[in-house]
């Protein structure tokens, strides 16, 4: 009798999406390059390349890119042999004419980020991606905010838009495992005879492995990494690992174990200025709900003006403040620096 | 209503023999019902009707309980009317707003246009109601463009602004279909009206809408490049002055903090940086006072159509 062989799952790599945030959105063409090749050489075949806050994301509010991002894009296309190269967008931030920049550039799978109760925004950026011919793959952010079956009812409506796949996104690196688990589960039966699922973790209370194995056994079959974790707050799970884990449980993802580690190894961990780490602002924002590319912001808001960035992670989630807010982190901290100045 | 709230909502009073002006709201969703609430406190304006596509809809309702006649058969039954309105306010969406503005035209129908279609001249009061064209056309942008620009606006009057960027966050509850099935026009348009009306020589717009419970109150924050050497305090005396001006038609326009002022960064070309944090708080007519975007929005149309009334009255 022969064994039965597991579902394929799909690692799309974010490294150079996600990471753009501890980054500060300044990859360079070159390090896109060299990314890009080590990964498409281990056998990765969805790379997103955008600013961190996607398409359109280069500004005052989220940071300013270094490189244009369809500059960016092209030079990904030009350097992968089969990875497709995707690229982010929120709407109220990209825009459909973004989207067709970055298709232009030889972007093809459009991924569309919303909140995770606010789908219907997302309705005219799926049209168009489909429109042309790009693979689609919803975003629901910030997926602790809710309940799964009001999550599955969202996904519903970015399939019905024309989305191929949703994913939860752990944004706030807060779902603790069986959350996790609940929210797969909901979308799969909701979604999963027209659509796949995926899940995008994060690190912050150190989960995202383990709630990306929960997931591929409710039925996830698209799975978010970045290559040394590179990613908002204590940043993704680890590319590399989530590759070896799968292996070792016997679930194929097409890449290779060793080509991943010397991608993380080789490539990206010389460029990095800090590697992600759980520190106490990264905690916080697993431990309170907060959207971990607010974590430099927060710190940067806690140079200028003297408050602790974690007592302003602590506020702006019990504001509710959601993925885009980050002039909230200021405001946020001019309030505690005035509270501070009244109390001395 | 009590004569308290209409010197708050600024509403000037006729001139001897100004005959009032008649408006038809098309739209009857968040934005239509909001105005509707403020039209028919306006002295210089009588509201003709509100018409709507959709036969249960909560703001034709609320126009037939306030003695307003109210139709679900659209545009077309405006027109079949006997006598015609002088202005439509459209608070419909874009798309629809490109399709109907032809026929008020061709009817003689100055069109107030609320939503991001911009086919006619961007008005936002503050910045240009003085100066108002004769077009057919008057586009009101969009919230947060009313929001922002007067600021963007009083920056521009002091020092040359090379990039001026928003970001709008509104509450969910106050977003209806119209909104999100619009939110690239939203941006568009708004960036747009940052460089023709706030004089920014680029401008970049976001809007963000959170569901949070209870809802959040309208904030808008408006980021301004300036030179190094900018003058700050005439900067910040500029951003105040405006934000009273603001205050005389949505009083619950108010700033968070002091205009923040960041040193010049290399990652910024250079330029040295104006963060201006707002509150808009809304008068509560039709949602409650969190919808700070619908209030901004229809008090910057009234104003307009209240302006060509006068005009009006005087050629």
């Amino acid at each position: 009798m022969t064994e039965q062989t597991a579902e394929k799952i799909r690692i799309t790599d974010s490294t150079l999406r996600d990471g753009s945030h501890a980054m500060a959105h300044r990859f360079t063409e070159e390090q896109v390059r060299g990314v890009v090749h080590a990964l498409d050489s281990a056998g990765v075949e969805v790379i997103e390349v955008t600013h961190g806050d996607g398409l359109g994301g280069s500004s005052f509010n989220y940071g300013f890119s270094l490189e244009d991002d369809v500059k960016l894009v092209a030079a990904a296309v030009d350097e992968a042999t089969q990875a497709k190269i995707a690229v982010l967008l929120l709407p109220g931030l990209g825009t459909v004419n973004d989207l067709r920049m970055a298709h232009d550039a030889g972007a093809s799978v459009a991924r569309v980020a919303t909140h995770c109760t606010e789908a219907d925004v997302s309705l005219q950026h799926f049209a168009a991606a489909r429109e042309l011919g790009m693979e689609t793959v919803g975003f629901l952010m910030l997926s602790h905010r809710v309940g799964p079956e009001e999550l599955a009812k969202q996904a519903r409506i970015m399939v019905d838009g024309g989305a191929q796949c949703v994913y939860v996104v752990d944004s706030a690196g807060a779902l603790v495992l069986g959350e996790a688990q609940e929210r797969i589960s909901a979308l799969v039966k909701e979604i999963g005879h027209e659509a796949q699922v995926g899940f995008h973790g994060h690190q912050n209370l150190s989960l995202g492995v383990a709630n990306s194995v929960l997931a591929q056994q409710n039925g996830a079959r698209q799975i978010d990494g970045a290559l040394c974790a590179l990613g908002a707050g204590a940043g993704n799970s680890p590319t590399e690992v989530l590759v070896a884990t799968f292996e070792r449980l016997g679930i194929p993802t097409g890449v290779d174990v060793q080509g991943a580690m010397a991608a993380a190894d080789d490539v990206v961990k010389p460029f990095l200025h800090r590697l992600p780490f759980a520190d106490r602002g990264a905690i916080t924002q697993g431990y309170a709900g907060v959207y971990s590319s607010f974590l430099l912001h927060a710190e940067r808001a806690a140079e200028r003006y003297g408050v602790p960035a974690h007592e302003i992670l602590q506020k702006v989630g019990e504001a509710g403040y959601v993925g885009g807010q980050e002039d909230m982190i200021i405001d946020v901290a001019l309030q505690l620096a005035a509270e501070r100045d009244r109390a001395s | 209503m009590s004569e308290a709230t209409r010197g708050a909502r600024g509403v000037v009073p006729p001139r001897e023999g100004a005959r009032k002006l008649t408006a038809a709201i098309v739209g009857p969703g968040n934005i239509g019902t909001d105005l509707l609430v403020k039209l028919t406190r306006s002295e210089l304006i009588d509201v003709h009707s509100m018409v709507g596509v959709v036969p249960d809809s909560d703001g034709l309702a609320r126009a037939r309980k306030m003695g307003v006649p109210a139709s679900a058969e659209g545009v077309d039954w405006l027109l079949k009317q006997p006598t015609l309105p002088d202005l439509v306010f459209e608070a419909t969406s874009a798309k629809a707003h490109l399709a109907n503005a032809p026929r008020y035209e061709e009817a003689g129908i100055t069109a107030i246009d609320l939503t991001p279609a911009a086919t006619g001249p961007l008005v936002c009061p503050p910045v240009n109601l003085d100066t108002l064209s004769d077009a057919p056309n008057l586009n009101m942008i969009t919230c947060g463009g009313q929001a922002t620009i007067p600021i963007v606006h009083a920056v521009s009057s002091v020092v040359p602004v090379p990039y001026a960027e928003i970001v709008a966050s509104i509450a969910s509850r106050s977003a209806g279909p119209g909104t999100r099935a619009n939110i690239d026009e939203f941006t568009e348009t708004t960036a747009r009206a940052i460089e023709q009306v706030g004089g920014a020589t680029r401008g970049k717009a976001i809007i963000i809408l959170n569901p949070v419970d209870p809802p959040m109150i309208m904030r808008d924050t408006v980021f301004c490049a300036i030179p190094s050497d900018a003058d700050t305090k005439a900067i910040a005396a500029s951003i105040e002055k405006m934000v009273a001006e603001v205050a005389t038609y949505v009083p619950g326009y108010t700033l968070r903090a002091e205009p923040q002022f960041d040193e010049p960064r290399d990652i910024w070309n250079g330029m040295a940086r104006v963060a201006v944090f707002l509150e808009v708080r809304g008068n509560g007519d039709y949602l409650p006072p969190w919808a700070g975007n619908l209030d901004i929005m229809t008090a910057a149309a009234a104003r307009v159509g209240e302006q060509l009334a006068r005009r009006k009255a005087t050629s």
